[in-house]
């Protein structure tokens, strides 16, 4: 297997996200992480979809979403060429002992601390996968006490867009 | 307003038509007035549908008008299969209402039998007051989230303004590209509200660009390759007929000699008179089309989709072929087979840009194919279509459906449930033109049959129509026969009764050490004959005959023939051991078809 990243700019319509996601399943692909936020255009939205699929299935289910009539336009965004970042909060046990380890680790990989209390911190990263992997097993000896993980974003670099592709046409 | 009534030409072009208001201050409607008068504006004038609590208001509205008849079924799963059917015989929208909650889901079945044949089908259904929903309101279902994945696309429609968009969209996405069924579901509120009616709406489908004109470099590779082809088959698929294309496959076919094979749901695509037409391919396929497929050089797929049941064993299918594969949904090219030169296009146009290819390429190449003429010519006169006589001295069904088709001829509409006369009906009528055959080919939904062929007669009320159904389907969808007599739409039934679950029987008695478990209905010869067929259609007002010999048979179809003031049914009560042949046992290649029981034919081992 292989992760693809696929961004769709979709219609900002009701049961979209089902249509998008009951594709996956029905079809037997698996998300592995997805993002949804609105887009630079009113009413359309984007979703950035990380999949796990060889390269033949990947076909078969772009191009079944480019069936749904509420999908505009999907590209697949080559690491390469493109800038993909995660987004984690996460709640580390950190008491006087541990506390001063722990913001060690937060400054090597360049994370925040965001909320303190007398026996927890809650730190934040940005960053790709492997980064906050990375992280993640760095502060596992303190006490993961929790975790919230966003999908992955991704964009593609240099100045071309995909609503301009779209509506350049 | 009768059956007989001629309808309008049918507007090919669903494209929608700017007329309706005038300038000026546009007209007040309610939401119903609204649906109806969209639909009328598209063109639709028959509706097949039943009334219920969230649908009261449009009702109403149909009651004070007089440009769509509408066609009051007895369940709703009947106003769904007769909406096919009107579609598969005129290749006009067919349009089925129904209301919230359980009229919804019982047109489920026809939905996804609509999906998986790419049959142009609207659905509008009544959804509860919008601020009832999801509260668990009385009739309530999520009908949108229900059909997602068997229509092309839905919409929920809360205010009366969104109606004139929500059809108009909903008709253009059915009719147009792939055809599918698109369902509007509408809440009982936007139907009472009023609201100022605007034509023509404004679509905003900015997802929404089927592909119609091909690529023509790819049409030129697909034209060369068929002149350099030594073994090239043409298999032609339902899309031939979606398309309105069979002109232009003659042209083709005839132009390049290719033989030519016609899937289950491309019957009648090309005449299965014409000396290229080796007939249907696939698991009860002739063996000639089906070993033309398997020993081909070069298959040209047109609107096919190598369907399980064409393919056999799919790593083990044509494996000499290079394959074209044409189709106006992308996502059909590579799904099974890879296509070395995919052709994203309607038929129709693509047959056409073919065909002239096609001509320049044999300028500089010239064909030969004779060989292969000469072995699939063989082929065919070896191994034709046939059938032997039942030993239990009951009737042969495949007799009697060959009867009918001789009978009544090719300009009739055949519509067929599922199962062995499904099969059979496939191959013992012979269909000459594009949209005289309609089953149930994907989803293969028993009961399809009945409520068809009253769509189809609807559609078509000039054309005898024929319903070929089993024992089992006919028990599935019978309740029509009233709307049928009520609404004076006169159907002729051929119930070929061998008293079981005929297919299952089959694969018992092949596959299954004989064990037939729970296929025996009790309704055929020798049996409780429960329920007694004529008795029940006579209940309902038909014709009813029961045929049990052969000396019978015509002299019962020449009567239903006859018989125009209502529908006939006939129960033609034949042997239950007559099995449908050839056939490809499921999940092995298809080299080894059977023709007869035990029995295989030789190929050519490359």
């Amino acid at each position: 297997m292989s992760t693809h990243v696929l961004s769709l700019l979709v219609e900002d319509k009701p049961g979209l996200l089902t249509r998008v996601a009951g594709l996956f399943a029905r079809r037997g692909f698996n998300i592995e992480s997805l993002a949804v936020g609105h887009t630079e255009v009113p009413g359309l939205s984007r979703i950035t979809i990380l999949v796990d699929v060889e390269d033949a299935p990947l076909e078969q289910v772009t191009k079944q979403l480019n069936k749904l009539i509420n999908v505009i336009k999907i590209v697949e965004l080559d690491p390469a060429q493109s800038v993909q970042r995660e987004h984690l909060l996460v709640k580390v046990r950190a008491d006087n002992t541990t506390r001063s380890m722990v913001l060690e680790a937060v400054t090597l990989f360049r994370a925040r601390v965001v909320d303190v209390s007398v026996d927890a911190v809650v730190i934040e990263v940005t960053g790709d996968s492997g980064k906050t992997q990375a992280l993640l097993r760095v502060l596992e000896p303190y006490g993961i006490k929790e975790i919230a993980q966003s999908g992955l974003l991704a964009i593609g670099r240099g100045s071309k867009s995909i609503s301009e592709r779209v509506f350049k046409n | 307003m009768t059956a007989e009534t001629p309808v309008p030409s049918p507007s090919p072009s669903p494209a929608v038509p700017a007329s309706g208001t005038d300038s000026g201050t546009p007209e007040i409607l309610t939401g119903s007035g609204a649906i109806i008068k969209s639909l009328e504006l598209l063109g639709v004038t028959d509706v097949f549908g039943l009334p219920g609590g969230a649908v009261i208001p449009l009702y109403d509205e149909l009651m004070s008008q007089t440009g769509i008849r509408h066609i009051l079924v007895r369940h709703e799963q009947g106003a769904g299969h007769a909406a096919e059917g009107y579609a598969s015989a005129s290749n006009r929208v067919g349009v089925a209402i129904a209301t919230s909650g359980p009229g919804a889901t019982n047109l489920v079945t026809a939905i996804a039998d609509a999906y998986m044949d790419s049959v142009p089908i609207l659905c509008i259904t009544g959804q509860v007051f919008s601020t009832l929903m999801g509260t668990d309101a009385f009739q309530e279902a999520d009908i949108v989230g229900i059909t997602m994945p068997i229509t092309k696309h839905s919409f929920l429609v809360k205010r009366p303004e969104d109606i004139p968009a929500a059809i108009a969209s909903a008709h253009l996405i059915a009719s147009t590209g792939r055809p599918g069924p698109v369902l509007v579901d509408i809440t009982k509120d936007a139907q009472q509200k009023s609201a100022p009616f605007i034509w023509p709406p404004k679509l905003d489908l900015p997802g929404y660009r089927p592909v119609t004109k091909a690529h023509g470099k790819q049409v030129l590779a697909a034209a060369q390759l068929l002149a350099e082809a030594k073994k090239p088959v043409l298999y032609v698929g339902g899309g031939v007929i979606r398309a309105r294309a069979s002109e232009e496959l003659l042209a083709f076919a005839e132009l390049s000699k290719t033989p030519v094979v016609t899937t289950l749901m491309a019957r009648g695509a090309f005449p299965d008179s014409h000396d290229q037409h080796l007939g249907m391919p696939g698991m009860h396929g002739t063996v000639s089309a089906v070993l033309a497929l398997q020993e081909a050089d070069l298959i040209i797929a047109l609107g096919a989709r190598f369907d399980d049941r064409v393919t056999g064993k799919v790593s083990e299918f044509a494996p000499h072929a290079t394959i074209v594969h044409v189709d106006v949904d992308p996502a059909e090219i590579g799904k099974i087979r890879a296509a070395d030169v995919p052709i994203v296009g309607d038929a129709k146009d693509v047959l056409a840009d073919l065909t002239a290819a096609y001509a320049a390429a044999v300028t500089t190449t010239t064909p030969d194919i004779d060989a292969w003429w000469t072995y699939l010519k063989g082929l065919r006169e070896e191994f034709p279509l046939g059938y032997s006589e039942p030993t239990d001295g009951l009737m042969s069904p495949q007799f009697v459906i060959q009867r009918i088709g001789e009978l009544t001829g090719p300009e009739a509409v055949y519509a067929a449930g599922v199962g062995q006369h499904q099969m059979w009906a496939a191959q013992f009528i012979k269909y000459e033109r594009p949209n005289s055959w309609l089953n149930s080919g994907g989803a293969g939904t028993m009961g399809y049959s009945i409520p068809a062929a009253m769509g189809a007669k609807v559609a078509e009320p000039d054309r005898v129509v024929w319903s070929i159904d089993g024992d089992g389907c006919f028990q599935m969808t019978n309740q029509e026969l009233a709307t049928c007599t009520i609404n004076n739409i006169p159907i002729k039934v051929a119930i070929i009764n061998n008293s079981s679950l005929g297919m299952v029987r089959q694969w018992q008695t092949l596959f299954y050490d004989g064990r037939h478990s729970f296929t025996d209905l009790h309704t055929g010869h020798g049996s409780a004959m429960v329920p007694d067929f004529v008795k029940l259609s006579e209940a309902y007002g038909a014709l009813a005959i029961r045929v049990t010999s052969p000396d019978q048979v015509d002299d019962a179809i020449k009567l239903a023939l006859a018989t125009n003031d209502r529908p006939v049914v006939i129960d033609f009560i034949v042997s239950r051991d007559a099995m449908v042949w050839p056939m490809v046992p499921q999940g092995v290649s298809n080299s080894y078809v059977q023709y007869a029981k035990d029995h295989a034919p030789t190929w050519e081992e490359e």
